[in-house]
């Protein structure tokens, strides 16, 4: 089965001491030119920390969404209550956390693309944060299936000549 | 485009409700860095001799250190300077934590304030909108407590609080201004804040601070970074748990405390039980802290964990970190967990951990003599530790003998008369020190204690080995790679020292190598100040990360000002020489430069007096301790000469 190469984050919010290290190094990276500047508040990283509750937890920017979600619950752990948005990577209209201060345009994780490993890790030395890459394996059905279902699209679209048409074009190409 | 620094400060005058947003003149940041630097500046110019620190004209000036907000590890110390009740000079006291970089990505180096408020208030920095907030709801209220309730009634989880508690507002002599995991707490600078009726001050910032080269800043901090690794994986052999890792001294990490509890002393400074700690002690405390410590901490950008979050039963979280572990279960000759319960409530009230334990131990022993009566006491319980929690409430609140003792050990005594003053033994220009009291006379800090202007000797020692080691063997292993010497005869003084004989204390190192020593430890103690460095990854350590080699990098690719060593020696001697220009203006002397009579148990008066004069001649100073008309022209102070000729404190020869 062939395979594709997932990268990610592992984080243990036992190990935060809660200093923002990931924060500072994360927005001096992605500042124009690069670590020319330094903004926790345009991090794609943020600790939610609530220190005299002792709460760090630290989360990086997944992907924006236009609406709040219906969720909002509260988790108890070790007798801490948490947010569910404590735990949550979207950048959302219910918070500031992953919006670029003055815009308000969504962050996002790009792993620090070009380095060896996200600068929020290398410079978290407490390991609360831990990079790993893992290999998935992908299963072919689906997609096969994904691709018929592309092709149906595009077959009552164009008609199935010309699709043909098309393909064989590009096989002659290869 | 100014670089590290955001070029301006923010002026308050409390009196009239007056808010400015005020540019700096770039030509300071080169001739004073900042933060304590400019700082200094700032009193010089504007707070003669003539005003008190409970005038409306005192300032109460809070810098973020110059490098604050730069990627710079563990650079995020806040300089709080105003004129000490307790001390009556220019006082300089700290604290990391998360304030100072906050205050720079809100647009400001500091903040300002002059003036009174009528009423009770907190200021609420949010980026460049500044407002003056009624507080009288929070009159009282814990200094941790305020925070939460600010942060809550502002619906802004991510402000930073620096807040008094009912110490600093009824203007205890050692009240401190606290910021949850740390705390100013030295000289009584909560009193000053409270005198001018500020709660808290609040701050949220969100814009950039910019570097000047950006990729070569970038390495130093990894260089740092990569150094900090190698000491976590190499303490330092043959010295105390606290002096060979990082960070500020490590009393929430270690358990260890036989040094501590032996070598320190009990009570109001009195008592050194030598054999103090055994099994059943060192498990008890091991429990009492194992079961009290939820989390260690840091302050912003620094991977060093020296505070910890702390649980004691029945009471509200809190955090920690350094002394203040001991200086309660000392003061009241208890125990570990007595220790960790009265803090809660001490950093509540906002107040000095090194002072108050020291001043109700005091009071307990003018009444242990006769020198107050249980009339002073009346309704105190029997047992040490609800004396102690008694005292305590009676300070912050200035009830009964609580209103004397509100004022320190030195004024107290004072006030108290009947032979109280020689109670008040441990003082260093009328403020409390940490109990040590030792047997032989050591040089080197009778250098540091006497002319420090810190005045507490954590902040002024450091660099060098506090002892010797020893076998050759062992210094010549040390040597090897001590990069952070600024000059190799350094390493030849060390490798010299010997426990015994000839090569020993307190004859040597030799009066001159001393002055070389104690100058050094200074001045690194003196940059970090500026540029808001912990001293814990820096001045307080042999061995640090940051040393005279790579600071002038720091700056120079930080800041934008050409910098090498010389000039930064150059830019430290100037505001070192200020700080003590102010001191000088408000009276300080010879006379005043003493370690408590005490301290040690051997004096020699002709070699103290040999240190004393070599290392005035040293810094440049008379031997009254003046900076002389010559060394301040040389430093550009030419302003400083002209008004010390004008007051009559030197004369124009």
């Amino acid at each position: 089965m062939p395979k594709k190469t997932i990268k990610t984050i592992r984080v243990d919010v036992d190990k935060c001491n809660g200093c923002r290290s990931c924060e500072v190094i994360c927005s001096a990276f992605h500042a124009e030119p690069k670590y020319s500047s330094s903004n926790p508040a345009r991090s794609r990283i943020r600790v939610i920390r609530e220190p005299y509750s002792d709460m760090y937890v630290p989360v990086y920017a997944g992907e924006y969404t236009p609406a709040e979600c219906a969720g909002r619950d509260k988790y108890t752990i070790d007798g801490k209550e948490y947010e569910e948005c404590a735990f949550c990577r979207a950048s959302c209209p219910s918070r500031p956390e992953f919006k670029e201060p003055d815009s308000g345009l969504p962050l996002k994780c790009d792993m620090c693309e070009g380095e060896d490993e996200p600068l929020c890790v290398k410079w978290c030395i407490t390991d609360a944060l831990i990079y790993e890459e893992r290999e998935e394996e992908v299963d072919e059905e689906v997609e096969q299936e994904e691709m018929e279902i592309g092709l149906e699209a595009l077959t009552s679209k164009y008609g199935l000549q010309q699709i043909k048409a098309v393909l064989s074009r590009m096989s002659e190409k290869e | 485009m100014r670089y590290a620094e955001t070029g301006f400060n923010l002026e308050i005058d409390l009196t009239r409700g007056n808010i400015e947003r005020v540019a700096t003149d770039p030509k300071d940041t080169e001739l004073y860095l900042g933060g304590l630097g400019t700082n200094a500046k700032i009193m010089w110019d504007r707070v003669p001799p003539e005003v008190d620190a409970f005038s409306p004209e005192n300032l109460l000036i809070f810098s973020a250190g110059l490098l604050c907000g730069t990627p710079a590890i563990g650079c995020n110390r806040t300089i709080v300077t105003t004129i000490s009740p307790q001390t009556k000079l220019m006082h300089f006291s700290m604290m990391g934590g998360f304030w100072a970089p906050e205050l720079k990505h809100a647009g400001f180096d500091k903040v300002i304030l002059r003036g009174k408020s009528p009423d009770l208030v907190y200021i609420w920095i949010n980026n460049d909108k500044v407002e003056i907030r009624d507080a009288s709801h929070l009159k009282g209220k814990g200094s941790n407590e305020t925070a939460q309730l600010i942060m809550k009634e502002l619906n802004e989880p991510k402000a930073q609080v620096a807040a008094i508690g009912l110490a600093g507002e009824n203007r205890v002599f050692f009240a401190s201004i606290e910021q949850g995991r740390s705390s100013a707490s030295r000289g009584g600078i909560g009193a000053v804040m409270g005198d001018k009726g500020v709660k808290a001050i609040v701050v949220r910032g969100t814009s950039d601070i910019h570097v000047a080269q950006p990729a070569e800043f970038l390495e130093q901090c990894n260089e740092v970074m990569e150094y900090i690794k190698f000491r976590e994986d190499h303490p330092i052999p043959g010295v105390i748990p606290i002096l060979s890792v990082l960070g500020s001294p490590q009393e929430m990490m270690i358990h260890d405390e036989k040094w501590h509890t032996e070598n320190f002393s009990w009570g109001n400074s009195r008592t050194r039980r030598r054999d103090y700690w055994t099994d059943e002690i060192a498990a008890e405390w091991m429990e009492t802290l194992d079961s009290a410590r939820t989390r260690m901490v840091s302050c912003y950008n620094c991977p060093l964990k020296c505070g910890a979050t702390l649980n004691m039963p029945g009471l509200p979280t809190y955090m920690m970190k350094c002394f203040t572990k001991l200086t309660y279960t000392m003061a009241a000759m208890s125990n570990l967990d007595f220790g960790l319960t009265i803090a809660q409530k001490a950093t509540e009230y906002g107040v000095d951990g090194y002072s108050a334990p020291q001043v109700m131990a005091f009071a307990l022993e003018l009444l242990e003599n006769g020198i107050l009566t249980e009339a002073d006491f009346e309704g105190m319980p029997e047992k040490s530790e609800d004396r102690f929690f008694w005292m305590l409430d009676r300070i912050v609140r200035r009830e009964g003998i609580g209103d004397v003792l509100a004022n320190g050990t030195h004024w107290a005594a004072k006030e108290i008369g009947h032979g109280a003053e020689e109670y008040a033994h441990n003082n260093i220009k009328k403020h409390e020190q940490l109990p040590l009291k030792l047997g032989m006379l050591n040089p080197i800090y009778f250098l540091m204690y006497c002319t420090g202007e810190k005045i507490n000797i954590t902040q002024i020692e450091g660099q060098f080995p506090q002892a010797p080691f020893p076998k050759r063997e062992h210094r010549e292993k040390f040597v090897k790679d001590w990069f952070q010497v600024p000059d190799d005869k350094f390493k030849q003084y060390f490798l010299d020292w010997e426990p015994r004989g000839e090569n020993s204390m307190p004859y040597y190192p030799t009066v001159e190598m001393t002055c070389e020593i104690v100058d050094w430890m200074e001045k690194m103690h003196y940059i970090d100040d500026a540029l808001g460095m912990c001293a814990g990854l820096s001045s307080f350590h042999l061995k640090a990360p940051y040393h005279i080699h790579n600071y002038p990098k720091f700056i120079s690719f930080g800041v934008g000002i050409e910098m090498d060593e010389e000039k930064l020696t150059q830019a430290v001697k100037r505001y070192r020489t200020l700080v003590r220009a102010n001191n000088i203006r408000r009276g300080m002397r010879r006379k005043d430069e003493k370690p408590p009579e005490d301290h040690w148990k051997k004096r020699i008066p002709e070699l103290e007096k040999e240190l004393l004069d070599t290392y005035y001649a040293f810094k440049g100073w008379n031997n009254e301790g003046i900076p002389t008309l010559e060394s301040l022209k040389e430093l550009g102070l030419g302003y400083v000469a002209e008004d010390f000729i004008n007051r009559g404190i030197l004369t124009d020869a």
